[in-house]
């Protein structure tokens, strides 16, 4: 018996970011800041957001689609990738 | 006639909005975002704030608050819904608007009083104005610059659907100066700007903003006459 196959908490992360052709001016004002610190030769900077989400059973593949397409981007402006980690396999002693 | 005026938590032009509600000569009536039912009412104003904090996005969660289930399905049957700043943002994202609104191009806030062309007046909140009417209202948004695809933006401007336009300088980077649109059928309209800080002399640049609220109460008459 593995006793972490029983605490394995499902967590699924929803990465989102702005599409391709929508402005981010906020990476531009970090690619504008960037040279203050010496930092040179970055050519684009875009800031999207992690969304991470506990599970307290597996969830529905369905379930996640509509709660990203929904609530956690919108996407008339953003992407959003979903990635759900499968659970490290116990070698135990 | 009595138009509601919905509060969620983080609004801050809720009150606003009833007084120039009041002041066209209607009766303002309070709504609650937790409200799953509306009363009696003959149009219903989401007002300019912050709600839930911006949290996630601007409007994304007041989006699935119980009242906006019942504003959506009240749209629907065409009660005239007039969303302002952040109300438009909400009407946005709960698709009874197309497009989205995104933080301002040059990061700034933008509080001033801004000119504006009203370039459609068939809509439920501006039939009161002339075709291609100028008007003064204040402005005050961190995120009001209005994105929609090519094809979104070519389709509202050929149907008629974009009700209003920065005139002079673009205070937030707006696709094609775009201030404010209606849905299909005119009875949805969102506004980035703000006609219920222009309803008086005394505090505002104006009184101009008071036509989007006498607008809705001749809309009322005519569709009930």
């Amino acid at each position: 018996m593995h006793a972490c196959q029983e605490q394995f908490v499902p967590r699924v992360v929803v990465d989102v970011m702005l599409k391709p052709e929508i402005l981010d001016p906020q990476g531009q004002a970090v690619a504008a800041a960037l040279p203050r610190l010496g930092v040179t030769g970055v050519t684009s900077v875009r800031i999207g957001r992690r969304v991470e989400l506990e599970f307290a059973d597996p969830p529905d593949p369905e379930q996640l689609t509509e709660l990203a397409d929904q609530l956690l981007a919108n996407p008339v402006i953003e992407d959003y990738s979903i990635t759900v980690p499968e659970p490290v396999p116990e070698d135990g002693p | 006639m009595r138009v509601g005026v919905v509060t969620f938590p983080g609004s801050l032009d809720d009150v606003d909005a009833a007084r120039a509600v009041r002041l066209a000569g209607a009766e303002p009536v309070p709504l609650w975002h937790g409200d799953e039912q509306l009363p009696d009412l003959d149009a219903v104003v989401l007002p300019g704030g912050f709600s839930y904090g911006d949290y996630l996005r601007c409007g994304a969660i007041a989006r699935f608050s119980p009242v906006m289930r019942a504003v959506t399905a009240a749209a629907g049957d065409g009660v005239p819904v007039l969303g302002i700043c952040n109300g438009f943002q909400i009407l946005c994202e709960a698709h009874l608007l197309p497009g989205a609104l995104t933080r301002n191009r040059h990061l700034h806030f933008r509080n001033r009083d801004q000119r504006l062309r009203i370039e459609a007046t068939g809509t439920a909140w501006t039939n009161a104005y002339e075709p291609e009417q100028e008007i003064l209202v204040p402005i005050k948004s961190g995120e009001g610059c209005y994105v929609a695809d090519p094809a979104t933006l070519d389709e509202l401007a050929a149907t008629g659907r974009v009700v209003a336009r920065y005139a002079g300088d673009n205070p937030n980077g707006s696709a094609r100066d775009i201030a404010a649109v209606a849905n299909q059928t005119g009875n949805v309209v969102g506004i980035m700007p703000h006609p219920e800080h222009a309803v008086e002399p005394l505090t505002g640049p104006s009184t101009d903003g008071l036509g989007f609220f006498t607008s809705v109460l001749k809309h009322l008459a005519g569709a009930a006459g």
